[in-house]
């Protein structure tokens, strides 16, 4: 067992929390979720350039030989700042289903251009009434002598709203199927809105869009599994975002508690606070040791397995990042409660972070599967 | 002991429930199933709808247009009132300055608010918190000079609800800066569209606007508007907040969004068959059930207890601090329970108090909108009205002797 970071992985960590530090404070954040796009396009060019948009791919999938953990470690960082660029839905998750089920064509296109920072791509694959359960696909794909013809809704697609290319799962007759949908093609409706954290999401309408028969990603029918592992990187990458996010409020909180004054006294010297901050330390640790868990889950050879330790971590992190940043508003009293103040905005990502992906009983459930399976 | 209501009581509830969905309109009832605050204007017309049937302030005494009703009975007409989906009316007119006014005020206060308050002409806010007087009111800076007939108040309030719509002030102004800190305070009511006085929203984390600082630039408030003798404001801001007792509960507003997350779960499906009927989230709302029925049950024992009764102030503190955090993780469970609905921003579109009101709207059901930006305000439950951590203080000290 080796758990600690190589010298490149402590130097790309040091690089995006230089750089969010730097660029990305707080006001900046608020002035990119009151832009048109929700998010700088021009810092999305930077991070390709310091290569964060390759970091957690192989070089087989054209990026700089990275994997779960590269990912992770970006994406804490992230979490750390609050960062609204669509790394998540692009870099983690998509890049996963293209680089699991493309093609050496669809790879080379599609991979290098999330790597290269000029091609956005989401997975459209969830339906508001799947609630975690990535096998209940209703939209459909129907093939024609030209080519594919879908029809159906997708909901609440994370990076929906500015993806050039929306990855679009559908039932066909041997299963489930993905497809290369472009964001612009005719009989595609998009609605977009926002997430609780300020995220752009997207609800999709898909009526009757003809597709090339190159649209297929991957075998006919055999696209669940790529599918689900895609999933599975997400609600990880999600989970090193609430780590990020528990760590950065957490200490934000020690430091008000330090300052602020209440009954002539800073608020510090109050042994039941000093308590609670305990309490919030020994969630964030836990949470963080668990994150490796699952990050170490991503790599697992047999799919059941990785799918029971990703929603190990699923419980136990986004359980741990809501108590730690509700505790953080809190003990920060009513300024805590302000959109203007950056705290609840940690609380705001651990909320995201519990729903997104399937909620808390959809993962329990999983797991219990596996572990009951285990026993027997 | 018979824990069930008398059939006197119970026949009262019932009349009650009829008569208040008759006279509630439709829109206004709509609206407030929804999660967001009350629009102004549905609490004016609804307070007047009220008063004219002499229910606007059912637990005033009947001299100042309340009942003779029991606590109890009281109390049941305020769930009766949730559960119907009725706008929450000025409470700070109502809980608040009214009650103080009518035990404190003059002839002249008295004759001049109290009808106003009654009929929803005058809408009221609450001057007590400041920047660095939160929890710790005693500290409040903002002062008042005599200068003739008038006071010359200078200084800032915060976290004051509804300030950008109310028409006047009830402060707690500091009249003697040489007094030790509770000593030198008054209570002063002041009309916010004094010169001097201006408004500055704060966005709470729902992207909503119900809280605003209050900035005083030398306002002249005058000397008949002083409730009660000057320097003994803080005798009347402590008759004031002990009056909340069983309303910090806030059991009839945990009770109606239960019910709430009770219908989202009938509409919500889950592995194809409603939400309700999953073990798993079925396990979750009976667990909140049970806890719910705990709390009104000791909402019960408090409506019962003697007003002399010492346990009474403490049993407030052990009801605000269930009470807050159980509306708080009701609340929680909705967004829970609308899955990916929970997690869209939906704007307030009638409401127009929302920071961006150009925000889009989410495509979804009806029941989904609002409840996230509840779950986001009612962060500020375990806050406000002397934050949990000052309760748990006060049940260890006054309770437990410590």
């Amino acid at each position: 067992m080796e758990l600690s970071l190589t010298s490149e992985q402590v130097a790309l960590k040091d690089s995006v929390r230089r750089l969010c530090e730097r660029d990305y404070g707080f006001e900046h954040r608020r002035g990119l979720l009151r832009s048109a796009e929700g998010f700088s396009r021009d810092l999305w060019s930077t991070f390709a350039e310091l290569g964060w948009t390759g970091a957690g791919l192989s070089e087989a999938d054209y990026g700089y030989g990275g994997g779960p953990v590269e990912m992770a470690i970006v994406q804490e960082e992230m979490g750390r700042a609050l960062v609204v660029e669509p790394y998540l839905s692009c870099v983690v998750v998509a890049a996963t289903a293209i680089a699991a089920l493309g093609d050496a064509d669809q790879r080379e296109r599609m991979l290098s251009g999330i790597v290269g920072g000029e091609t956005l791509v989401a997975l459209a694959h969830n339906e508001v009434a799947m609630r975690g359960d990535d096998a209940e696909v209703a939209t459909t794909a129907a093939q024609g002598p030209d080519g594919w013809h879908l029809n159906g809704r997708k909901g609440f697609v994370l990076g929906g709203p500015t993806a050039d290319i929306l990855l679009v799962s559908a039932r066909t007759p041997g299963g489930i199927s993905l497809f290369e949908v472009p964001a612009k093609a005719a009989g595609l409706g998009l609605t977009a809105y926002h997430a609780v954290d300020g995220r752009r999401v997207a609800d999709i309408a898909l009526a009757d869009v003809q597709l090339g028969p190159e649209a297929l990603i991957g075998p006919e029918g055999g696209a669940l599994t790529a599918i689900e592992k895609a999933v599975d990187f997400g609600v990880i990458g999600l989970m090193a975002e609430c780590v990020g996010a528990m760590d950065a409020a957490l200490w934000l909180t020690r430091d008000y508690l330090k300052t602020r004054k209440q009954f002539g006294t800073t608020l510090n010297s109050f042994q039941a606070l000093q308590h609670r901050m305990a309490d919030m330390l020994v969630e964030t640790e836990l949470a963080r040791s668990m994150l490796m868990a699952g990050v170490a889950a991503l790599s697992h050879p047999d799919p059941a397995a990785r799918r029971a330790g990703v929603s190990a971590a699923k419980v136990q992190i986004s359980e741990a990042a809501i108590k730690v940043t509700a505790e953080a508003i809190q003990l920060h009293g009513g300024i805590g409660v302000t959109e203007e103040y950056v705290v609840g905005h940690f609380y705001k990502r651990a909320v995201l972070a519990r729903g997104l992906f399937g909620g808390i009983d959809r993962h329990l459930q999983r797991f219990a599967a596996q572990a009951l399976k285990e026993v027997a | 002991m018979n824990f069930t209501l008398d059939p006197e009581d119970a026949a009262f509830q019932a009349e009650m429930r009829t008569l208040i969905r008759d006279l509630l309109p439709e829109g206004i009832a709509r609206r407030g199933r929804r999660g967001f605050h009350a629009t102004h204007d549905d609490i004016r017309d609804w307070m007047r709808i009220l008063n004219a049937r002499g229910l606007a302030a059912t637990h005033w005494p009947v001299e100042h247009g309340g009942t003779d009703w029991s606590p109890l009975r009281k109390h049941l007409f305020q769930v009766e009132l949730r559960a119907a989906g009725a706008p929450v009316p000025d409470q700070a007119a109502l809980e608040l300055v009214g009650p103080v006014i009518y035990t404190f005020g003059d002839a002249g206060q008295k004759a001049r608010y109290l009808p106003e308050i009654l009929n929803g002409d005058t809408f009221w806010c609450q001057g007590f918190s400041e920047p660095n007087a939160g929890s710790d009111l005693a500290s409040l800076k903002t002062s008042a000079v005599r200068d003739g007939d008038h006071y010359v108040v200078n200084g800032q309030k915060t976290w004051t609800s509804e300030a950008h719509k109310a028409d006047m002030m009830f402060a707690l102004v500091r009249t003697d800066a040489d007094a030790r800190p509770q000593a030198g305070i008054s209570f002063l009511l002041i009309d916010m569209k004094s010169p001097g006085v201006s408004v500055r929203p704060i966005y709470t984390i729902n992207e909503g606007l119900s809280v605003n600082e209050v900035f005083f630039d030398n306002v002249r408030v005058p000397v008949e508007n002083l409730v009660g003798e000057e320097n003994r404001g803080w005798g009347y801001a402590k008759f004031l907040l002990t009056n909340e007792r069983t309303m910090s509960a806030e059991t009839p507003h945990t009770a109606f969004d239960l019910a709430m997350v009770k219908d989202i779960a009938r509409r919500e499906l889950r592995d194809g068959r409603p939400l309700i009927e999953d073990p798993l989230f079925a396990a979750r709302l009976a667990r909140f059930e049970i806890e719910l029925m705990a709390l009104q049950a000791a909402v019960y024992r408090v409506l019962h207890m003697a007003e002399d009764d010492p346990a009474l102030n403490a049993t407030a503190s052990v009801l605000k601090l269930r009470g807050s955090e159980l509306r708080q993780r009701i609340a929680d469970l909705a967004v829970e329970a609308l899955g990916d609905h929970g997690l869209a921003v939906f704007p307030d579109v009638e409401g127009q108090d929302n920071m961006d009101v150009l925000a889009p709207v989410p495509p979804a059901p009806d029941h989904a909108a609002g409840w996230l930006s509840r779950a986001m305000f009612r962060r500020a439950t375990t806050i406000y009205g002397g934050a949990n951590e000052i309760q748990r203080t006060i049940v260890a000290k006054s309770v437990l002797g410590l």
